[in-house]
């Protein structure tokens, strides 16, 4: 029941109040208000400054290096024998991942916004070393508040942080993980709200993050975009991403909404197993509710409580997601699917066997998907993957599996 | 009339100060709740804040978060919660109950079925902390029709502009937060709270009351001075948790609490 998109529509949203379609908003305690509009209104005018843009854009090739590369899987692709594989290379950015475009254009926000000291959350730790990376560039004071058990489970990017200059704060409340980093987080920006500034690493939150966000990561779509015309002379008939808050998906997703012939696959974290109900895939097996500043589908009991979540990798290890996915997912304009711990782990290695390419536990799950997905289709089609983060901070969880101590 | 209204127009024309405690619904059980509401009103409170705990109170400091995690432990639902106030109604139907949590336990149990079921049980007034009043839109019409006040937060940060615009949502009171921060934190600066509050009340002629910091009957007096009337949450908190074991204890804990800001406040009537 897919509806028809068009550019007016989407300019449409979301709308003066942060929706899209019942979803988005703003949620929060009346103290961060005036702040939220404040950053709403200051992006608005920066997103149409030519020296913003160019500073954002001169950033991103000479210090993130992009364009990353969109590179034919040629041998997964004989290996899996369907659709034409194609990866885009957010691995290889500066920091190793995708988030890394994010947080260049936020902090530059908080430079505009003369703030000097930057909060940050993070689950796989990835987003906390590319905050403690553009903090160190730009000489800000870097708090990341992260769960106390993805602490231990990413002691790599721990310590990348700290090396960084980053002070690391391991959050000990309720399950210990992404979701109670960025209650922490929340609550250091009500109480330092007059000089920090947090940059939040995915499209969730309160208006105006998950539009901030997504037009920072929107490049990656927009590349794929050229490069595909460039190398094939058509677009890709699906694209997949890993779907945790939901950041690099929505950037690669967003410059192809309109394009109705590209299919678009979000591929949660099956966890167990959905059945199992240890997962963390609230757009396959979740319902619509209010947390961390906005309207989404969440993972929680019939009280209404945020329940707890699992997943091998720690970067999609959170009950909610963007809520312009919600949206996506309620017009039928993509499609949400999970893949369990098990198929991740087993992508891992089957790409890193076959392409010398390691790919992050959370990217693993999309290759997972798009494995399967490829074989149902023809030979002359086209599948690219955001491979969004380089598989280096797992080695542990996997050598772990393995039974290897390192 | 709602009965929020009358208690504080009754107050103000006594020239008195509204002691309005917050305890976290559950905590340190279900069964307990009731007994702590009716030993608070017999030590003198005019309003009674019942919090709805909720997995991820993103306002609250750790005195709070623990006394949610508490509660949820003991199968506090808002259900739950909206029975423990029926409960206390059979035998008072004087003291104003307002319920304060977050949006996403009344968002699951549906709207209108809350708004029902809340005044149903003897809800006076609803204060959630994660919904400004322009995502209130939907729910607060629900709840003016049935004669639920909605109560709103004003900040350190809040512009005048929407200082009149959320009064103008508001019934009942407004809920200042005193200082930039969580529940239970100490930073509260008292003349910084007077002439905010001051300013509050030439933009508004709803009452004001003043919560986060207040302590003691030192801090309660000296806010009770400038306000309308002061909420007093994280000292009761933490007292319930350091006497969870022995209730009696705690009933005698939380009265030698309140007696003192009881007289406090009244010492500064006119």
């Amino acid at each position: 029941m897919s509806e028809k998109l068009t550019e007016e529509m989407l300019t449409a949203l979301p709308d003066s109040r942060g929706h899209f379609g019942a979803f988005g908003g703003r949620f929060v305690s009346e103290t961060l208000m005036d702040s939220l509009m404040t950053l709403e209104r200051e992006y608005l005018r920066l997103k149409k400054d030519p020296e913003f843009q160019a500073t954002f854009d001169q950033d991103l090739a000479d210090y993130v290096g992009r364009p990353s590369p969109l590179y034919f899987a040629e041998r997964l692709t004989r290996e899996t024998g369907g659709a034409q594989i194609w990866l885009k290379r957010e691995d290889l950015n500066h920091t190793g991942a995708h988030k890394v475009n994010n947080t260049i254009g936020q902090a530059l926000l908080a430079s505009f916004l003369g703030k000097k000291r930057i909060i940050a959350e993070t689950g796989a730790g990835q987003h906390g070393v590319a905050t403690a990376t553009v903090c160190a560039r730009l000489g800000l004071e870097c708090h990341v508040f992260m769960g106390a058990e993805d602490v231990q489970r990413q002691s790599l990017n721990v310590y990348r942080m700290k090396l960084l200059g980053a002070e690391v704060h391991s959050v000990e409340s309720g399950s210990r993980t992404l979701k109670d980093a960025m209650n922490e987080a929340m609550r250091d920006w009500v109480t330092n709200v007059d000089d920090t500034f947090y940059i939040i690493g995915t499209v969730a939150g309160p208006h105006p993050y998950p539009l901030l966000v997504r037009d920072f990561q929107a490049v990656i779509g927009r590349e794929t975009r050229r490069q595909s015309l460039e190398k094939t002379g058509k677009l890709p008939d699906a694209l997949v991403a890993c779907v945790g808050g939901g950041s690099n998906a929505i950037g690669m997703f967003y410059p192809f909404l309109t394009d109705e012939s590209v299919q678009l696959y979000g591929v949660e974290a099956g966890g167990h197993g959905i059945g199992t109900g240890e997962h963390a895939a609230p757009l396959c097996a979740g319902r619509p509710g209010v947390l961390h500043g906005n309207r989404t589908y969440l993972m929680e009991d019939e009280h209404g409580q945020i329940a707890g979540t699992h997943s091998v990798s720690a970067g999609l290890d959170y009950p909610g997601v963007g809520p312009e996915h919600s949206w996506l997912k309620d017009i039928g304009r993509a499609n949400y699917v999970s893949v369990t711990d098990d198929e991740a782990l087993e992508a891992f290695r089957m790409l890193t066997l076959v392409e010398g390419i390691m790919p992050a536990l959370e990217s693993a799950h999309a290759v997972a998907y798009a494995v399967k997905l490829a074989a149902t289709m023809d030979k002359d089609q086209m599948i690219v993957i955001n491979l969004s983060g380089r598989g280096d901070k797992d080695i542990h969880t996997i050598a772990q599996l393995d039974g290897i101590e390192l | 009339m709602s009965r929020i209204e009358g208690v504080l127009q009754t107050l103000r024309s006594q020239g008195r100060k509204a002691l309005i405690p917050f305890i976290t619904a559950g905590d340190p059980h279900p069964d307990e709740t009731v007994g702590l509401m009716h030993t608070m009103v017999d030590a003198g409170v005019d309003i009674i804040e019942l919090g709805v705990p909720f997995s991820d109170p993103m306002a609250d400091g750790p005195v709070i978060q623990l006394a949610s995690e508490r509660a949820l432990k003991q199968g506090t639902t808002l259900r739950r919660v909206l029975a423990m106030v029926s409960e206390f109604r059979q035998s008072n139907d004087t003291t104003p109950v307002v319920l304060m949590g977050y949006l996403n336990p009344i968002e699951a149990m549906g709207y209108e079925a809350f708004a029902d079921a809340a005044i149903e049980a003897g809800v006076d007034g609803v204060l959630t902390v994660d919904l400004p009043p322009e995502e209130a839109d939907k729910v607060a019409p629900l709840f003016a029709q049935r004669g639920l006040d909605p109560i709103f937060l004003l900040a350190p940060t809040t512009t005048d502009e929407r200082i009149r615009a959320i009064s103008g949502h508001s019934s009942g009171y407004v809920y200042y937060v005193s200082f930039n921060g969580v529940t239970g934190a100490a930073r509260i600066n008292v003349e910084e709270v007077a002439a905010r509050v001051a300013h509050i009340h030439e933009l508004t002629a709803l009452p004001v009351g003043v919560g986060f910091g207040i302590r003691d009957a030192e801090t309660a007096a000296a806010v009770g001075q400038v306000s309308d009337g002061v909420i007093v949450g994280s000292v009761l908190v933490d007292t319930i948790a350091r006497n969870q074991a022995d209730i009696e204890a705690l009933k005698l804990a939380l009265t030698d609490l309140l007696n003192p800001m009881r007289e406090a406040l009244d010492s500064l009537a006119s």
